[in-house]
């Protein structure tokens, strides 16, 4: 038996023969040493045929096929003659079935260099496709839902539903934490400013104001981006890698109106609702730090009730059916682009998660901007 | 490695599976002997797969052990069965490869995790691994670039990374055409006789059943236990249970002993009598 370090010794016996032979134990805690030391020996000869001797081969596992193997690949590279004696069976099987097909030779893909990565240009020319594509997305949205008001659509109510029910009951929990917590820290933001001037009681007004107008609406948009628009990326993302997107299409029915409508609509529907409550709370958030100030409960209402007006609520809840459009399309939309796999899915729920945020974010500066110049 | 230990390789003792108090299978008492090709055949729904889960400690019995070496690996602590399982390797039904990595990544994750070869080496055992299995080349393909065929193949490549002493396969040839999957088969068949390994696969091929199996255990789903147990190709002739002849003749002729002449003839007379 020999148990030796494996080791490897390339003989050139004339001009054309070249014969390597193999020694001691081909195991992988034993580094045989380096393959190019052979090739690069083959190199300096003129070398026609190779001629591997297995003979004196211990003990022996992948390590030992796997050098075979290169070997082989070598010659065939190299036009060598490719011959092995004395190898042990298994061996020998095992790089006849490793030899059987030739290696795949990938087709090289052009390099892409880092300034045309980097080119505004072309980074313009990527931004503006993926506008296109969100309103073409947007499009079909649109046509699907005018399908639905007609009455021709595939849409089914019990999915509708049951988006309702996931979207809306089921994130009241978070939507209370949130909400009650901005609520209290608006309050605490303004109160420290009023109190300079001795008008704490004023905090009502700017809690009211501000929660209905503003933060009661983007904190919920901004939970159900990361709630609901994520699920929706998801759900629709793994429906792809399960072809069951395919099935619809091939069934005759559309995506659009049997996937995307009943998620925008119930979203449009949550929402609003969401942000109602949402409201409330952030007042009584608010409410709890003016306490904490001296402020009466009472006191506190009553002031609120003042600066309360249909036109702030209004604002709040227009917005809301806007998010909630963005929210859904952003969602809907990564996930029906999803590539068909699992990191494709999680690609489509982060993509979810940024386009929506990054909407939100514009749209909300956008129409304060317009309710600021007709002076709402 | 002790290839002629009297004691059997893998020993399913009194074996109960069961979703809460729905039993799946109960009292599955047979040996697999190292070197077989051990087939886990019934019906679907009969648990095949639940079995095979349970063997790789992914479902604890309800009652009733595994046994491998002699080793109760159904009672072993989470460590142990880390260290028993790292001599085994295991081609998922639909691959189980990752797919946010490289076949290479693939391959080389088990490879730096639990060998000694070197950064260099490795690349060297993934090239040789995939050769193997016909991907040589392949390395730097997603599993979503490449067909379901070669994910299999990618599958059994990462499979025998570290040289295993058993194989585990769940359902090998299944989605695959009839060459592909006999040429799955022959691979398994040669890797096992170069190896030595014993191989343990779930599947109701018959073609490949026949092929390459040595012996095998029939799950019934209706009695709710194994019915039979032994060589498929003497179940099909001589066992003494009716459902598994019918199994294994592909549910025609309940004494002919089934040679592809006579299950042409019963399935054409068949189609002539549903003919209007």
């Amino acid at each position: 038996m020999n148990d030796s370090r494996a080791g490897f010794q390339l003989a050139h016996s004339n001009d054309n023969d070249a014969l390597l032979t193999l020694s001691g134990a081909w195991v992988e805690a034993y580094d045989p040493g380096d393959f190019s030391t052979v090739s690069g020996q083959l190199h300096l000869g003129t070398a026609t045929r190779l001629t591997v001797d297995g003979s004196a081969v211990g003990e022996w596992d992948s390590t030992l096929v796997a050098f075979l193997l290169q070997c082989f690949n070598h010659c065939r590279e190299e036009g060598i003659a490719f011959d092995s004696r004395g190898m042990p069976e298994g061996a020998a099987k095992l790089l006849a079935l490793a030899t059987a097909v030739t290696p795949h030779q990938r087709e090289p893909e052009p390099a892409q260099d880092w300034h045309e990565l980097l080119n505004p240009l072309k980074l313009l020319a990527k931004s503006a496709e993926f506008m296109r594509e969100s309103l073409a997305f947007t499009g079909e949205v649109t046509i699907a839902l005018g399908k639905l008001a007609a009455g021709k659509s595939n849409t089914r109510f019990e999915d509708f539903r049951l988006f309702c029910y996931e979207g809306g009951p089921r994130a009241l929990g978070i939507i209370t934490l949130t909400s009650v917590l901005v609520g209290m820290i608006l309050a605490y933001l303004g109160a420290v400013q009023l109190q300079q001037f001795g008008a704490e009681v004023y905090v009502a007004n700017l809690v009211t104001i501000g929660i209905l107008r503003e933060m009661g609406v983007l904190m919920t948009a901004v939970v159900m981006a990361g709630r609901t628009g994520a699920a929706y990326a998801a759900q629709l993302g793994t429906m792809q890698t399960n072809d069951e997107i395919d099935a619809i299409t091939t069934m005759g029915i559309s995506p659009m109106e049997f996937l995307i409508v009943p998620r925008v609509l119930a979203l449009v529907v949550t929402m609003p609702l969401l942000t109602l409550y949402a409201n409330i709370l952030g007042i009584v958030g608010g409410g709890i730090v003016a306490g904490g100030m001296g402020i009466t409960p009472l006191q506190y209402l009553s002031q609120g009730e003042g600066a309360l007006s249909f036109v702030h609520l209004g604002i709040g809840l227009l917005k809301s059916v806007v998010y909630a459009v963005l929210i859904a399309i952003a969602g809907c939309r990564a996930g029906i682009n999803a590539s068909k796999s699992s990191a494709g899915v999680g690609a489509a729920a982060t993509e979810a998660v940024v386009t929506s945020v990054i909407y939100l974010i514009v749209a909300d500066a956008a129409i304060n901007i317009i309710f600021q110049q007709l002076g709402i | 490695m002790s290839a002629l230990s009297p004691q059997p390789h893998i020993q399913i003792s009194q074996l109960t599976m069961a979703y809460g108090s729905f039993i799946i299978q109960r009292d599955l008492d047979f040996a697999i002997n190292r070197g077989d090709i051990f087939v886990i055949m019934g019906g679907s729904g009969c648990g095949k797969s639940t079995l095979l889960r349970h063997m790789l400690g992914l479902i604890s019995p309800a009652s009733g052990d595994v046994l491998y070496n002699g080793r109760n690996f159904t009672r072993a602590s989470a460590a142990e069965q880390d260290v028993m399982r790292r001599r085994w390797g295991i081609s998922y039904q639909s691959g189980g490869l990752f797919s946010a990595m490289t076949l290479a990544e693939n391959i080389s994750l088990p490879l730096q995790l639990y060998s000694a070869y070197q950064a260099a080496d490795i690349a060297e055992i993934v090239a040789y691994k995939l050769a193997l299995v016909g991907l040589d080349g392949y390395q730097d393909y997603y599993p979503s670039e490449i067909s379901g065929g070669m994910c299999k193949r990618a599958a059994l490549a990462r499979a025998i990374a570290l040289d295993p002493e058993i194989l585990f396969f769940d359902e090998p040839s299944a989605g695959l055409d009839p060459i592909s999957s006999r040429l799955l088969d022959n691979l398994i068949v040669q890797l096992k006789e170069s190896t030595g390994a014993t191989v343990v696969m779930v599947t109701h091929e018959l073609a490949s059943i026949f092929e390459i199996a040595t012996n095998s255990v029939y799950l019934d789903a209706d009695s709710r236990t194994m019915l039979a147990y032994g060589d498929p190709r003497e179940l099909r002739d001589h066992s003494e249970q009716p459902v598994v002849r019918q199994f294994l003749a592909r549910g025609d002729g309940n004494d002919n002993t089934n040679n592809g002449a006579t299950a042409c003839a019963g399935g054409g007379q068949e189609l002539q009598g549903s003919n209007p």
